[in-house]
């Protein structure tokens, strides 16, 4: 693995990269940005709960696992890869080895007809019953596919109308196409924009494909901003909901992302999700080519805060292949390669997706109640202390993962105002075949170094004391409990130490965001 | 002359067909072929041969000598 940590110093692309700690300084002091507007959050915090949206966009989001955080424990989405083609080019995306920030990096395991991606669809909703979401991320531009794109919307919609549909685009044919996105029910889009200053814009991309021309410098920049402001004006006037992506390219467009923020809020896009660069050499793109570095864990987390004020942000984002089948985290698509589905006798029961689809709401409602309950004395502490918690788990909002079995980890914060997820971290796998890894174990414990303790639902004697030894405390006394309710639980008798004196708190330092992509084992 | 695909550097994207304003590429074994007796270079139609303009591999989109200058009728 390429320690992007240690290389940040000697990193210096094109341009003058600002060291670590100037970046923070410039994005916290931008803490609460926008305007001040009626349209204000509630609250700031997690996406979590129904708390923070209206009601009306929590209604459309709520089991929409790449856009509520709380659905994506419990629903799960898939990809199919039926656009190929793309027209802009981006410097952290090679089509040699794939789109490395999008889709992932790599290359999807194979491209599909419309016919080939619904047999799909329909293939994995029966086996999976708590697949609610649809979505076409690429490999491509799915707009830059209308046609092949569209055909599998209208396959899908006639066959099993209770999926959700959406899409994710650069936003440069956008426009053309909002009739069309409205005529298959598709509510949720995604545009990526990492820029809305063309000066910004043309370290980033090279070329647009526009008018039948190919189109560099400053003016590829310019065109594509423009379109992507107005398709995100048409979404909302067509009542479309809009999420935004934005990578985080430090020393490019980081700070420069407040200012996309205020623009994608004022304009009606309900949640922001700020991305880390994803950028090694091996993925043979520019920015990997060139040593641009991407973002340390809370210099990603900074910005998420700084930009959180009035909009809500996504943290839980795993930046995965567009052709992932399963929850977020999960990737099950080999089951479903186009061989096994073409010799499956697909029944499409939608009596027993509704079924199981209602165990999991009560489920859900469970969850919701315990952290409730937890959190009612603590609200009455006050205190300054923060601290941040690793958990492994598996789905259901449970701990319920064991610490070599965990590919990610979640990250909640902690706080008297409660808990707030913030964050994910993806590691190698630490034990294969029942026998702990020596040399990924100090990978891991980078990966979570910021953290104060880790949750897990067992852990092996050795990688416990290497974890103590890096002040991570290895916590396994809520194996199978609700993460939430835990967590406030671990926080409140952490509390107690503190100020009985049996422990100092101290501000952990970062931790490193793991580069490559997220490849089930 | 006309254009020609090296297949080696093909993603098979298929971002060139739908430009081609001569129909003249199809996939052909995993990647995508200019059918030469087809390609205009685009000549009469846009100012840059659009398989070239819209590939996102350099290189990959080239003339192919081996067929005399297209001239157009």
């Amino acid at each position: 693995m390429q320690n992007q940590m240690q290389s940040n110093s000697d990193s210096v692309g094109v341009q003058v990269i600002k060291s670590p700690d100037q970046i923070m300084q410039e994005i916290a002091e931008h803490k609460g940005c926008g305007t001040s507007s009626e349209g204000a959050k509630a609250s700031c915090g997690s996406s979590s709960g129904s708390g923070d949206m209206a009601p009306e966009v929590w209604e459309k989001v709520k089991n929409h696992p790449c856009y509520s955080e709380e659905a994506h424990h419990h629903y799960a989405r898939m990809h199919v890869a039926v656009a190929p083609a793309c027209n802009i080019q981006c410097n952290y995306c090679n089509r040699k080895y794939d789109c490395a920030n999008e889709s992932r990096p790599g290359v999807v395991s194979e491209k599909l007809t419309p016919e080939q991606a619904s047999k799909k669809v329909l293939a994995v909703a029966s086996t999976i019953p708590q697949m609610t979401v649809l979505g076409i991320a690429g490999p491509g531009d799915p707009l830059a596919n209308p046609e092949k794109t569209f055909k599998t919307f209208e396959l899908i919609y006639n066959a099993a109308p209770d999926i959700k549909l959406c899409l994710s685009t650069n936003g440069l044919a956008l426009p053309d196409h909002i009739d069309a996105i409205k005529s298959f029910n598709v509510d949720h889009v995604t545009i990526t924009i990492n820029m809305v200053d063309p000066e910004v814009g043309q370290h980033i991309y090279p070329w647009i494909f526009w008018n039948h021309k190919r189109i560099t410098g400053i003016e590829a920049s310019r065109i594509l901003t423009e379109r992507q402001m107005l398709g995100l004006e048409m979404l909302t006037a067509a009542g479309i909901l809009c999420k935004v992506n934005s990578v985080m390219i430090p020393g490019i467009n980081d700070k420069h992302l407040i200012e996309v923020n205020r623009a994608v809020k004022s304009r009606g896009a309900f949640l922001h999700n700020i991305m880390p660069l994803i950028s090694a050499p091996e993925h043979g793109t520019v920015f990997g080519l060139n040593g641009q570095r991407g973002p340390s864990a809370q210099e990603l987390k900074a910005l998420q805060d700084g930009c959180e004020g009035e909009m809500n942000m996504m943290r839980h984002c795993r930046q995965c292949r567009a052709d992932a089948v399963g929850l977020l985290g999960e990737d099950r698509s080999s089951e479903f390669s186009t061989e096994k589905v073409m010799a499956m006798d697909v029944q499409y029961d939608a009596e027993g997706r509704k079924a199981y689809q209602q165990q999991v709401e009560q489920e859900r409602q469970a969850t919701v109640a315990a952290k409730e309950a937890e959190l009612a004395d603590l609200l009455e502490e006050f205190s300054n202390v923060k601290i941040l918690i690793a958990v492994a788990t598996k789905g259901s909002g449970r701990v319920n993962e064991h610490f070599g079995h965990a590919q990610e980890f979640q990250i909640y914060e902690l706080s008297t105002e409660g808990s707030k997820f913030v964050g994910h971290r993806r590691v190698d796998l630490y034990c294969q075949g029942g026998y702990g890894e020596e040399d990924t174990l100090p990978t891991v414990i980078r990966a979570i170094a910021d953290c104060v303790a880790v949750f897990v639902a067992k852990i092996g004697g050795c990688p416990k004391d290497s974890l103590k030894a890096a002040g991570i405390d290895p916590v396994d006394k809520y194996a199978h409990e609700f993460i939430e309710q835990s967590a406030i639980r671990y926080f409140k008798e952490y509390l107690g130490k503190v100020k009985s004196g049996e422990i100092i708190h101290v501000v952990r330092g970062d931790a490193e965001i793991r580069q490559g992509a997220y490849i089930a084992a | 002359m006309a254009y020609k695909i090296i297949s080696s550097q093909c993603t098979a994207c298929s971002a060139c067909e739908p430009e081609c304003p001569n129909v003249a590429i199809s996939e052909k074994d995993g990647t995508f072929v200019i059918n030469p007796k087809k390609c205009s270079e685009c000549i009469g139609y846009f100012d840059e041969p659009q398989c070239v303009a819209v590939c996102p591999v350099e290189n990959t989109c080239v003339i192919d000598t081996k067929y005399p200058r297209y001239q157009a009728t």
